[in-house]
């Protein structure tokens, strides 16, 4: 599939937005991190901002954006549709937990209340977003329960990080922050390698003898396209990404994602000065949105849609 | 709208004979060409006369070889919108564009209403839809819905653009949910089949197979007999018998 | 929730107006309806009514807006400024334009007028162009016949007087058996699809002999992946095999053939060879009953057609049938001998003649038909022998195309399948005497006519166009010795020969509608340098002038002096006439009309008005009244409505006389084109049942033809087995007559000059797999493409805007090339570079492309990086125009050497894998080409 550098950039910042905004939530819920309105103005700030960046983004991939309203109407049946009105009612909860925190709570409980809401939101969101992808039965890459837990782990990874760089600055621990994006990140580092050897050890069912039906006379093998230059199926569908430079990509995304934030991470654990511990949060973050951005643009260069096997025979 | 309508009693569709198909492309353009200035219109040419052209069709014909050797065949292959029963390409449709029509199943998009996600593009095994960059929404064959009930078309014309102009008449247009109609007939007569039936879409469209090859077919080898028998030369025997047969 | 669907416009009209015309996107004339909306074109579709597509349209004839509104359209006449291929140029007025082209060819026809050349391209409008040359006087004028496909054209003629290619087609409702050798697509695009997909549903047996399977070689029920150039002796061996199981309809060989004509047997006389004839000049036959010679016509006469016969004169004489059979019953002919060569195993041959026989013999047609013969016979029924054939360019483009074809209608005619249901049927105005009658009109004198049409049918060495000492009298060297039978000239040889002044030079070369210095030339390199070769001593071009009419921005525009701009097909008159290629059927005679549907929006007229109007500057007879006015001051639909050839014969023969009720002759009718609009655009005349088959030799259809003016008598048509005027050149190659070919030419005729069809291998072969070319090398023609007219086209480009070689995957493997490789293609004369495709599905020593994909950079107004430039790939540039020197030095050009057909597929070539790092690009490629002065081009449709 083609990687749309609009979805990349959506689904990787309103991920870690929704991500930040649940450990947001859950520290000032669980009283793990100060109600300072300047803490919670900035960290809801910048989850939220985050998030609507990458909804914004998501919308550069419309042919009509300005139409872009009409796609909360299918909910019904619609992952994209169900994704909208998800993140669209997480503002709900996400806004009264910023007011209740930088203003003061209007009714009481409003802050927890509203936290355990946000999460909820924001876990619905991030999975409807996996869910979009997971549910096309058309592309096997994308076609694998592990996408949507895939998905959330990353989001809550690095989100986690966000919050390390962030509590410091504002004087909080981030410890606890730390272990959860410790946690986070090694689940979604398990998460993602499983999913890799399940993508790698799927078998390639779909041929291009079935697609046209012709296989019981024989290897079907394209002789001439229907157009000589690529078309929007195949500029969109047949992108291809070499295997060897899959394969290295996966290693960058491992360092990068996993590895080294996972290093400087257990390192923050240690008593450090505080601007050590800033410097190595920035660090970690820096690696990880490097390292997610190659992971979502390997998601998508690594998914091969069926329809491929019309253009270029063999399987999918 | 993205959920499906309860199934349609008529199941408007076209049938594709393999066997016949020339692969001339006359479906496609005519195609093109209809679709160009009626309902889908614009369908997008980019670069049209430069050094990248490529844009916006509903139609488009491949030509495969199978099989290998003294085996293989060649066989062209148009492809489009199958009109699915129970297709996924509406039901991922976030804004309703994508539907299904209950009346005779036809697969359409809204022009005024889609927004050109693509997520539909997606969800197609078959590669039936375009983006049309040029108009921001997601093309299909229409199944040329505004030419099949034109009352300002002469009956015989009220039929899809491509089946009016394949020359060979390689494509059939009918009824697929009427067992009695023309299509369905032949689609029985030839064991028509679905395209990729494990995706469960339930293609209403059905191509027909390539027929047995002829070419080892056993005419009387009694023609041969005089080929063999008597004494002479070649000329001698075919003289004789020409002397023969004129003096009957 | 309840679902609502979108109400949509399901009647909106298709336009505002419908008009009819005919389609020019190939030269297949189909019925189209456009329609319009605002005044613009919105929609082309079939027209239901028309005989010739009877509603279906193809992929280029739905693209035809496209075209219409191409950027490439010329916009106005234009004059070279730059040097002769820069491509530079100056828009100029009509006035201007005419008065120059007036200036020059005035100046000519005052000196000598065969120095002007005028050549033409697929038009279809011969019959005018060709009286442009008869009047204005030059010998040297053809269409584009010579470079396509007049081995088929005059070996149809000559032997049985008509042809597939347009004269004939297969009896598709009743045949039951039918070989299709070498076609990819053809003129009869439309109708030979249509018939394909009734054949099938039939299940009718559809045998596809072509070295590759793509396109109808995909349906067919068998395909013959014969080697190049060998169909002669595939045919050849079914006849063989044919023989030998006694499958012969003798019945119809004695009723409408010469096989009983009694052939000299005197070695070394003046007419060995020659029919025997009476004191009257008849053709003698031996009558068995009567056991004497005979007037082979005679009716009652039950002739031999074997055996040995005295003449009077004491000689011996044989049957021309017996002479045939021992040729093809020979062992050269024998399958298991053809089959090294063909690639086509014995068994496979056989199997062929076998079902071959079976169809026609077993499968018998008869139709509730009654009609009565040409000797007075009653038959109840029409009763045919259902075996059909069609062949094309994979047969006529190889320099034994001449003889090929003749085999194939051998083939056709033993087994009594013309003209009969089930079999070939003619098309009005053919079946025509064979050889046809009339010859070509030698050179006139400066300010004169010629006494005839420029082209015609030469029988005997009488009837070149040769000096004293052999020396060609057309620039072209048509119907020399060189190539006696070239009934439709040689174009490929024009601007050769006018450069190297070989026979000698020409003052003005005017071309019409034919891409010569591209896809229509042979060796465009060296055309190319000829088209701009200066005389060192003056200065001065070889070619002093060219004046060229192209409706687009072609790659010979850049190498005319002047430009006369035409206008788009939708935007002229036109007529496809009975007096040049028709339209029409078996069923009957047919013609049409093309009526502007829109007007041009740029200063551009359609090429035959300005060609009436150049005639009448030129005061060229017949183009003028008494007075000097000129005579057809309406243009073309003026000429169409009221020329006449002979008194009541005009372009269009329906709605003659002056209420229009006449057909076929009759007074010009000024009402005549509305007639026509009114009906569609054309006018089928439909035979009556007894006048449907048997053309040849039906008295009802032969009587109403020459009413007709079709034929010049009402005489049954003999089919020439044995070609006596091949026999007659022959003879001249062995000393004999008056005209007799140079000393360097006579080797060449007597070999093939033979009288009876036969075998030989072609030109390129013998000569070239010394030098390691050990494929051939064969182009076709895509369905969707008309040679470089479909790479302007928005919509036809984008399906195919490069093509590459496709070469057998197991030849491929051996050398080590896989697809998508890069690979040099070369030849004797130079080297392509394309990317290759491996497939399975074509003859293991062959390799092939679609033709005329490639184009030069900045051409048809595309930029410069469109793939039909930088990866798309001409064979043309491997093709040599002119054969290794032989006989004394002398080249001869690469055309069978009968006809001067060019040998297109004939060519001979290596393939080589690209080095590594070599550009991925195609090779040559020549300096890209400058736009045309051209006024902002309309944003397309
Ligand atoms: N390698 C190879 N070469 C071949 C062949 C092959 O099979 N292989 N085939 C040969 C044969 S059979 C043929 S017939 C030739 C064809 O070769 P050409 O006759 O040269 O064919 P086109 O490229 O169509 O060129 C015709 C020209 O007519 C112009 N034209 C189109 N429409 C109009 C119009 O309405 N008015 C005017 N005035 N001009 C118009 C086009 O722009 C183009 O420049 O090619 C020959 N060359
Ligand atoms: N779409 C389209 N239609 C056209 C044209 C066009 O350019 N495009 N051009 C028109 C013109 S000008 C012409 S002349 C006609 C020509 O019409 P066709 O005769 O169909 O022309 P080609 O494509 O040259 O096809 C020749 C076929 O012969 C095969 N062949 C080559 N060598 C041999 C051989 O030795 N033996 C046998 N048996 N087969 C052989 C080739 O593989 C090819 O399939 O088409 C006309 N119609
Ligand atoms: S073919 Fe594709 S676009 Fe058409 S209905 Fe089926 S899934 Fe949808
Ligand atoms: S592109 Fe249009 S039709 Fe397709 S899913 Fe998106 S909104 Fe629906
Ligand atoms: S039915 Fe209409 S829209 Fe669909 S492929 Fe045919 S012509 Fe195109
Ligand atoms: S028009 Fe008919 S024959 Fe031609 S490609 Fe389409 S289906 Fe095949
Ligand atoms: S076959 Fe030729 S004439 Fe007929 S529709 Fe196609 S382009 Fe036009
Ligand atoms: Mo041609």
């Amino acid at each position: 599939m083609h990687p749309a550098y609009s979805v990349i950039v959506f689904t990787t910042a309103s991920g870690a937005g929704y991500g930040l905004l649940i450990w947001l939530s859950a520290g000032v819920a669980l009283g793990l991190v100060p109600r300072t309105p300047a803490l919670g103005f900035t960290g809801l700030g910048i989850a939220l901002s985050l998030v609507t960046l990458g909804l914004l983004s998501s919308t550069l991939h419309l042919g009509r954006p300005e139409r872009a309203w009409r796609a909360f109407s299918q909910w019904r049946s619609s992952w994209l549709s169900r994704e909208g009105v998800a993140a669209v009612a997480t503002y709900l909860p996400a806004g009264a937990l910023g007011l209740g925190w930088v203003f003061g709570e209007t009714m009481p409980g409003q802050v927890t209340t509203a936290a355990w809401l946000a999460i909820a939101g924001s876990l619905v969101t991030l999975w409807c977003t996996g869910k979009i992808y997971s549910s096309l039965t058309t592309i096997r890459a994308w076609n694998q329960p592990l996408v949507p837990p895939v998905y959330i782990a990353l989001a809550l990874g690095t989100g986690g990080l966000l919050a390390c760089a962030l509590l410091p600055m504002f004087g909080a621990d981030a410890r606890w922050a730390a272990a959860a994006s410790v946690v986070s990140l090694v689940v979604g580092w398990v998460l993602k390698r499983r999913y890799w050897t399940a993508i790698d050890s799927a078998a390639r069912t779909h041929t291009a003898e079935a697609a046209t039906g012709l296989g019981h006379l024989g290897t079907v093998r394209p002789l001439d396209p229907p157009h000589t230059q690529p078309n929007y199926v195949m500029r969109e569908m047949g992108y291809q990404v070499a295997r060897r430079h899959a394969l290295k990509l996966r290693k960058v995304a491992v360092g990068l994602l996993f590895l080294m934030p996972l290093a400087l991470l257990i390192w923050l654990l240690a008593p450090l000065p505080a601007f050590a511990q800033l410097t190595l949060a920035i660090a970690a973050v820096l690696s990880g949105v490097i390292g997610v951005l190659v992971e979502r643009w390997l998601f998508f260069a690594e998914a091969e849609h069926v329809v491929v096997v019309y253009y270029r025979g063999g399987a999918a | 709208m993205t959920s499906l309508p309860e199934a349609s009693a008529k199941k408007l569709g076209l049938v594709i004979d393999l066997d016949t198909c020339v692969g001339c492309h006359a479906c496609a353009t005519s195609c093109k060409e209809w679709n160009s200035n009626g309902y889908s219109a614009p369908l997008t040419d980019d670069d049209a006369h430069g050094g990248d052209p490529h844009g916006t069709w509903l139609n488009r014909v491949h030509s495969y070889e199978v099989g290998d050797g003294a085996e293989s065949r060649t066989v062209n292959f148009p492809r489009s919108c199958l009109h699915c029963e129970t297709p996924a390409c509406v039901t991922v449709c976030p804004t309703g564009a994508s539907y299904k029509r209950a009346s005779d199943g036809i697969v359409l998009v809204n022009p005024d209403t889609c927004i050109g996600c693509k997520l539909c593009s997606w969800a197609c095994p078959y590669g039936a839809r375009e983006y049309d960059h040029g108009d921001g929404t997601m093309k299909k064959c229409t199944l040329c819905v505004d030419r099949i009930y034109n009352e300002t078309m002469a009956p015989e014309d009220r039929v899809p653009a491509c089946v009016r102009a394949c020359p060979t008449g390689a494509r059939h247009f009918g009824d697929l949910g009427d067992p009695q109609s023309a299509v369905s007939i032949l689609v029985a007569e030839r064991a028509g089949f679905d395209l990729l039936p494990e995706f469960g879409y339930n293609p209403v469209n059905k191509y027909l197979p390539p027929r047995a090859r002829k070419d080892r077919e056993v005419t009387p080898r009694a023609i041969e007999a005089p080929l063999r028998a008597g004494p002479g030369s070649n000329a001698d025997r075919f003289f004789a018998w020409v002397d023969k047969a004129l003096s009957r | 929730m309840r679902r609502v669907e979108p109400d949509i416009a399901l009647s909106q009209p298709s336009g505002d107006e419908i008009k009819t015309t005919t389609c020019y996107m190939c030269a297949c004339r189909c019925g189209i309806r456009v329609h319009l909306k605002d005044g613009k074109v919105r929609y082309i579709d079939g027209n239901r009514d028309h005989p010739v597509n009877k509603g279906v349209i193809c992929a280029k004839g739905a693209s035809g807006i496209m075209t219409h509104t191409s950027p490439s359209r010329l916009r106005a006449p234009l004059k070279r400024v730059g040097p002769r291929g820069s491509g530079e140029f100056e828009e100029i007025s009509w006035d201007e334009a005419l008065a120059t082209a007036t200036g020059w060819l005035g100046d000519v026809r005052a000196r000598d007028p065969s120095r002007l050349a005028f050549f033409t391209g697929r038009d279809q409008s011969q019959a005018l162009t060709g009286w442009f040359a008869q009047q204005y006087g030059t010998q040297n004028f053809a269409a584009h016949g010579g470079f396509c496909s007049v081995n088929m054209a005059a070996a149809g003629l000559y032997t049985f007087g008509g042809s597939f290619w347009e004269f004939g087609e297969p009896d598709w409702e009743h045949t039951r058996y039918f070989l299709l050798f070498g076609v990819a697509e053809d003129h009869a695009s439309n109708p030979i699809k249509t018939a394909l997909g009734k054949l099938k549903g039939k299940g009718v047996k559809f045998v596809a002999i072509n070295p590759v399977r793509t396109g109808y070689g995909a349906i067919a029920d068998e395909w013959i992946g014969i080697r190049p150039g060998t169909d002669g002796l595939f045919v050849g061996s079914l006849i063989h095999e044919l023989m030998r199981a006694q499958k012969i309809d003798l019945d119809y060989l004695v009723r409408y053939t010469n096989a009983a004509w009694l052939v000299i047997e005197d070695k070394g006389s003046p007419d060995d060879g020659l029919f025997a004839r009476d004191a009257e000049g008849k053709p003698l036959a031996f009558d068995r009953f009567a056991g004497g010679l005979a007037d082979a016509a005679r009716p009652g006469v039950s002739p031999a057609l074997t055996g040995t016969f005295k003449l009077a004169d004491g000689r011996s004489a044989r049957p021309a049938f017996a002479l045939i059979a021992e040729r093809y019953l020979a062992d050269e002919y024998a399958p298991e001998k053809t089959a090294a060569a063909t690639g086509v195993p014995a068994e496979t041959t056989r199997r062929i003649a076998r079902e071959l026989a079976h169809a026609a013999f077993e499968q018998q047609v008869t139709l509730d038909i009654p009609w009565t013969d040409s000797t007075g016979r009653r038959h109840e029924k029409t009763v045919g022998r259902p075996v059909s054939m069609h062949a094309m360019r994979g047969i006529s483009a190889h320099a034994n195309g001449f003889q090929t074809c003749r085999a194939i209608h051998l083939l056709q005619i033993v087994l009594g399948s013309i003209d009969c249901p089930g079999g070939f049927r003619y098309k009005a105005p053919f079946p025509r005497p064979a050889p046809p009658a009339n010859r070509p009109a030698k050179p006139s004198k400066p300010g004169t006519p010629l006494s005839g049409a420029p082209l015609g049918f030469p029988q005997e060495p009488n009837d070149l166009l040769v000096d004293r000492d052999g020396t060609p009298q057309r620039i072209d060297k048509a119907y020399s010795w060189d190539a006696p039978l070239a009934a439709h000239g040689l174009m490929h040889m024009v601007i050769t020969n006018a450069a190297n002044a070989d026979p000698y030079p020409v003052d003005v070369l005017f071309l019409f509608m034919a891409n010569m210095s591209w896809n229509s030339s042979m060796n465009i390199p060296a055309v190319l340098k000829h088209l701009t070769a200066t005389d060192p001593a003056t200065g001065e071009y070889r070619i002093p002038k060219i004046i060229y009419s192209d409706a687009y921005a072609s790659e010979m525009v850049a190498y005319a002096d002047l430009i006369l701009p035409d206008t788009t097909y939708l935007e002229r008159w036109d007529c496809i006439s009975l007096l040049d290629r028709p339209i029409s059927g078996p069923e009957g005679p047919a013609d049409a009309i093309r009526q502007p549907v829109v007007e041009p929006d740029r200063d551009v007229r359609g090429f035959q008005s300005v060609l009436l109007d150049i005639g009448a500057r030129l005061k060229l007879p017949g183009f003028v009244t008494e007075s000097g006015a000129p005579r057809y001051p309406g243009g073309y639909a003026d000429y169409i409505v009221n020329h006449e050839r002979a008194p009541g014969i005009g372009s269009l023969a329906g709605f003659r006389g002056a209420d229009g009720q006449a057909y076929g002759r009759g007074a010009a009718n000024p009402n005549q084109l509305n007639a026509y609009i009114e009906a569609g655009c054309f006018h089928q005349h439909k035979l009556a049942p007894d006048q449907l088959y048997y053309k040849h030799a039906n008295p009802a259809y032969l009587e109403w033809a020459k009413q007709m003016g079709f034929i010049g008598e009402a005489k049954p048509v003999v089919f020439q087995l044995y070609l006596e005027s091949l026999q007659k050149f022959r003879l001249a190659a062995r000393g004999h007559g008056a005209v007799v070919p140079p000393p360097g030419a006579r080797a060449r005729i007597e070999r093939y000059f033979d009288p009876i069809p036969f075998w030989y291998a072609p030109f390129e072969s013998e000569t070239d797999d010394a030098g390691g070319f050990t494929f051939s090398a064969i182009t076709q023609r895509p369905m969707h493409m008309y040679h470089s007219w479909g790479t302007h086209n928005a919509w036809l480009r984008q399906v195919t805007a490069e093509n590459c070689l496709y070469m057998h995957r197991g030849r491929a493997v051996q050398l080590g090339i896989a697809d998508g490789d890069w690979v040099w293609i070369a030849s004797a004369i130079g080297r392509v570079k394309g990317r290759v495709r491996l497939m399975e599905g074509v003859n293991p020593d062959t390799v092939w492309t679609w033709n005329a994909i490639g184009r030069r950079a900045g051409a048809a107004a595309l930029s410069p990086d469109a793939p039909e430039a930088t990866r798309g790939f001409l064979l043309n540039h491997l093709i040599t125009e002119l054969l290794p020197e032989r006989e004394g030095g002398y080249r001869f050009s690469n055309s069978d050497p009968i006809t001067g057909q060019a040998a297109w597929y004939d060519l001979r070539v290596s393939i080589e894998k690209v080095a590594t790092g070599e550009a991925r690009e195609t090779s040559p490629r020549f300096e890209p080409l400058p736009a045309l002065p051209a006024r902002e081009p309309e944003a397309a449709l």
